[in-house]
């Protein structure tokens, strides 16, 4: 009995076990500081942080957000192993990212009247679909990464492809011909193969070792996807 | 281990029936510990957002129970505090009951369990199930095994939407690839699963022993010679190519599924009922997809560059004795390619 109580590696063999007992018997008046150990830090801990942040101003709480976007956006463009993304995740980044993309991938009026929204509706609904997707998958072939966190790391290493956006902009904004495609073919490329690089830092942890590729070919997909129809971009 | 047991069990056995539901807060008190736990480690666990959910909610409870039982006095807990502790165990009540409530709601990730088995694959049995998928095999005596799987298959189905979007490879032109990709994705996707179904429904109707997600599994792994045909095609530009790869490797591919089926059919009327619809439907895919596509694109550059562009250039390579004026070589040429040309012509 007592190496149950030790196993968990309290080195002192009597305290623990008054306290399971303690708490367990709680309702039969005994002195309780266990339940008090255990749950007031917790309490007055909630209390401190709501009150901080309730309290606080709109600017600092619209400023630390920001900041964290920030900071895992630097996460994505220097791909290092971490666990900045997956232990913090947000959807604010992807958000932007995902309408910064859906806005400028919409066609002017000039063309079609009917090809500015539908547009916007078909780039938000692939990303996000595909992000679930690929979320689905890695999850069905036995990966220990919660939902959210998987749609947080791919919607923030949409982020290198929305640079290749907007320096497509820029280069068709010259004369066009081959080598303007070529150009803007040799951006989409560096750039889709860094949005794989930068998934693959973060999700292929979280896979089991031998199904890695088995995890990572679903994200190259949907990085083509998403870099053909940044290619494909003509305004 | 049945040490750390015997406490709880005693403790139950002093508390008597009325004390049950406050037997369950503390159990709930138990696991706000474990839950405590999870939140610092962030192991990744998939309940974590419902175990924070829970915490936050039985912190609020205990909040709302501490400051009541702090009002009356400072003892949170004891004898004295009866009333708090019965409202405490009605309050603990209705979130158990609303917990089991939202848990049923939450079902949709068992019913992701139930898919877990069809993707359990390695990488090593994906690419033996990709080759295999092209050799048929001649034994029709014995019903051929047959992989349930779904990663291969959906994986595939996917290749060959990413495929059909890079056949349309310059940005001259894609007008409207939204709605390309729409029908893409809706194509591949009708194909895989209308066609899976409607063979199934042949297959109980002629007796043949296959189940749905084995004709799922073995339709998706056929379209493996789709992908590798279109892949071909769209960048050679030859019709005699792209009939010899047509019949080569997407009459390899039919056959091997049409083996399959043999081996698991009995009687000659059935066996070509169902053999022969598949390989119809499944050889005309390919060449629908081969050629609707490049219609659906040369189609709305008419209506859109009409004037500038003489008619003749612009008519689709899939008839071609309707193109009397165009140059031999250039009848090799992607129309998209004689489409720059055009554009680089007129500046």
């Amino acid at each position: 009995m007592a190496e149950a109580a030790e196993s968990p590696g309290d080195p002192r063999t009597t305290s623990p076990r008054p306290l399971f007992a303690g708490l367990s018997e709680i309702s039969i008046s005994q002195d309780i500081p266990v339940e008090g150990e255990i749950t007031i830090p917790m309490r007055s801990r909630i209390r401190e942080l709501d009150s901080s942040t309730l309290n606080e101003s709109v600017q600092n709480t619209i400023m630390r957000d920001l900041k964290a976007v920030g900071k895992k956006f630097m996460h994505v463009l220097y791909p290092r192993k971490s666990n900045t993304l997956l232990r913090d995740w947000d959807l604010w980044g992807p958000l932007v990212l995902c309408v910064t993309l859906a806005l400028m991938l919409q066609r002017g009026s000039a063309d079609n009247e009917n090809d500015g929204g539908p547009q916007f509706a078909e780039v938000f609904v692939i990303i996000w679909f595909g992000a679930v997707t690929i979320t689905l998958n890695s999850k069905l072939l036995g990966g220990n990464i919660s939902f959210f966190q998987s749609l947080c790391v791919l919607g923030y290493c949409i982020l290198p492809l929305t640079v290749a956006l907007l320096v497509c902009r820029l280069v068709l904004l010259a004369k066009p011909g081959p080598i303007n495609f070529i150009v803007r073919l040799f951006v989409v490329i560096v750039m889709f193969a860094w949005s794989i690089v930068a998934s693959t830092a973060f999700l292929a942890d979280s896979q089991p070792p031998n199904r890695k590729a088995l995890a990572i070919y679903p994200v190259f997909l949907f990085y083509f996807v998403i870099s053909w129809m940044i290619l494909t971009f003509t305004p | 281990m049945a040490t750390t047991a015997t406490p709880a069990g005693g403790s139950r056995n002093g508390t008597g029936p009325e004390w049950g539901g406050f037997e369950e807060n503390i159990q709930g008190g138990g696991s706000a510990v474990i839950d405590m736990e999870n939140m610092d480690d962030t192991s990744g666990s998939s309940f974590e957002d419902m175990g924070e959910l829970h915490q936050r909610l039985r912190e609020e409870e205990v909040d709302a129970d501490a400051a009541a039982a702090e009002e009356e006095d400072g003892e949170f807990l004891g004898m004295k505090g009866f009333k708090g502790q019965l409202s405490r165990q009605v309050a603990d009540q209705m979130w158990q009951a609303g917990k089991r409530q939202a848990s049923r709601a939450f079902s949709l990730y068992a019913n992701i369990d139930i898919l877990r088995p069809y993707f359990d694959v390695e990488p090593a049995q994906v690419r033996s199930r990709l080759l295999e998928s092209m050799i048929p095999i001649k034994m029709v005596n014995f019903p051929q095994k047959i992989a349930g799987e779904l990663y291969g298959p959906l994986m595939l189905v996917f290749t060959l939407v990413a495929i059909l979007l890079h056949g349309m490879k310059t940005s001259d032109t894609i007008i409207r690839e939204g709605t390309l990709m729409g029908t893409a994705i809706g194509t591949c996707f009708g194909y895989w699963l209308g066609v899976s179904s409607f063979i199934y429904f042949l297959a109980y109707l002629c007796n043949a022993q296959i189940t749905m997600l084995q004709m799922l599994a073995l339709l998706g792994y056929g379209l493996f010679g789709h992908c590798i045909v279109l892949l071909v095609t769209y960048n050679i530009h030859l019709h005699a190519l792209f009939y010899l790869f047509w019949l080569l490797v997407g009459g390899l591919s039919t056959l091997r599924m049409v083996a399959v089926l043999v081996s698991r059919t009995v009687g000659p009327t059935q066996r070509l009922l169902l053999c022969g619809t598949l390989a119809a439907l499944h050889m005309l895919f390919l060449l629908y997809l081969h050629f609707a596509y490049h219609k659906v694109v040369e189609g709305i550059l008419d209506t859109l560059e009409g004037p500038n562009i003489p008619p003749m250039q612009r008519v689709p390579r899939d008839i071609p004795a309707v193109l009397p004026d165009v140059r031999p070589p250039a009848r090799m040429l992607n129309t998209t390619v004689k489409a720059v040309e055009v554009i680089l012509q007129s500046h």
